[in-house]
């Protein structure tokens, strides 16, 4: 099984139903599995903070929610996450493509990458990095570990686990 | 009419359905005329109550009206081509277009001025717009509630403001007690 199939099946199998994604190019086979599973309902945002939003009604709603996003995007959901997600302590999972690491071809992109993880942690928020392939392994016990403490948690993917773009 | 004032009108209209209530004074103005376990209060996140209620809508079956404001759907204008394109008729979203961002002291926005949320949201894809007045806008409502398609309303009124106090029940309990009323 690829990662990506890997990742949705675990998305699945903890009942997460409505994923909200923003593209990134490293994203691109998952989102394209998350888009083809019929269990999961795929309502791609405009912007970050505003899947954000989607995601927090969803789980109002009764259903497990995820966003799919580009770490370039974590300023812009900064006050979402907190005056929304954390203050009204709803779980979300994070799958985010971190631009910026070792074999980044767009200078730019290192210029996020450098305070991907200084935000995170400022803001509270579990953070893993997923490097090698076999990372992918852990995914299953970060969503579980995410619905138990409802709380925003952050999965870091970058060009090594992808394999490049 | 100003918002507080169509608010109390609206109120029965919409007691029996999920509401989310714009963070600000259209939260305080629920909060204060109309206080159920059915309402969802934001106390912050300007701009989301569209997209909250959005989710909501297509998480379950139970009707949702979102009391949200011009300036707020200005903020997140990207919210309109995501509800045009992901139909879920429980879903009324009302725009109250007072002209005026009012919980900031009632500074004019561009709906004051050139630009018609009517027409964005006809442009975004959104099938059924409605632009009313106040005094029309329970009705609106009420109509869009029984008709079963979703609806935008997009209601014309005064800019101004009543004295609210602030909400402070707290944000796990306003979302705990909504919840529960969400799947009762
Ligand atoms: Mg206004």
């Amino acid at each position: 099984m690829d990662v990506s199939e890997k990742i949705v099946s675990d998305f699945v199998a903890n009942d997460v139903s409505f994923i909200t994604t923003v593209p990134c190019k490293q994203l691109g086979d998952v989102i394209e599995a998350v888009e083809a599973h019929p269990a999961i309902y795929h309502i791609p945002a405009n912007k970050e903070d505003e899947g954000m939003g989607l995601c927090a009604g969803a789980f109002m709603g009764g259903k497990r929610p995820a966003i799919i996003m580009q770490n370039t995007a974590i300023g812009v959901t900064i006050n979402t996450l907190v005056t929304l997600t954390q203050f009204y302590r709803m779980p979300l999972p994070m799958l985010i493509s971190y631009r910026g690491e070792l074999g980044e071809p767009v200078a730019c992109q290192v210029e996020m990458a450098v305070h991907t993880k200084a935000l995170l942690a400022q803001l509270n928020i579990p953070t893993y990095h997923f490097h090698k392939e076999e990372d992918v392994e852990e995914f299953d016990k970060i969503l579980k570990y995410t619905f138990t403490c409802n709380k925003p948690v952050a999965i870091l993917t970058d060009a090594s686990f992808w394999k490049g773009y | 009419m100003i918002r507080s004032e169509l608010l109390r009108e609206l109120a029965p209209v919409i007691a029996d359905h999920l509401v989310v209530c714009n963070i600000g004074l259209p939260s305080q103005e629920m909060h204060m005329i109309d206080d159920r376990e059915t309402n969802f209060y934001m106390l912050g996140t300007m701009g989301l109550a569209s997209s909250i209620g959005l989710g909501l809508a297509l998480a379950q079956d139970k009707k949702v009206v979102v009391i949200d404001g011009d300036g707020s759907v200005l903020t997140n204008l990207g919210t309109l081509p995501t509800i045009a394109n992901n139909v879920t008729d429980n879903y009324v979203l009302l725009i109250v277009d007072n002209g005026s961002y009012g919980s900031t002291g009632d500074q004019p926005t561009y709906a004051g001025m050139k630009t018609s949320l009517t027409e964005v949201a006809r442009a975004c894809g959104c099938e059924n717009v409605v632009e009313c007045s106040g005094a029309d806008t329970p009705a609106a409502v009420e109509a869009a509630l029984a008709g079963d398609k979703m609806t935008i309303i997009v209601s014309k009124v005064e800019s101004g403001n009543v004295k609210v106090p602030v909400i402070t029940r707290d944000p796990v309990n306003i979302r705990d007690r909504f919840m529960d009323a969400v799947k009762a």
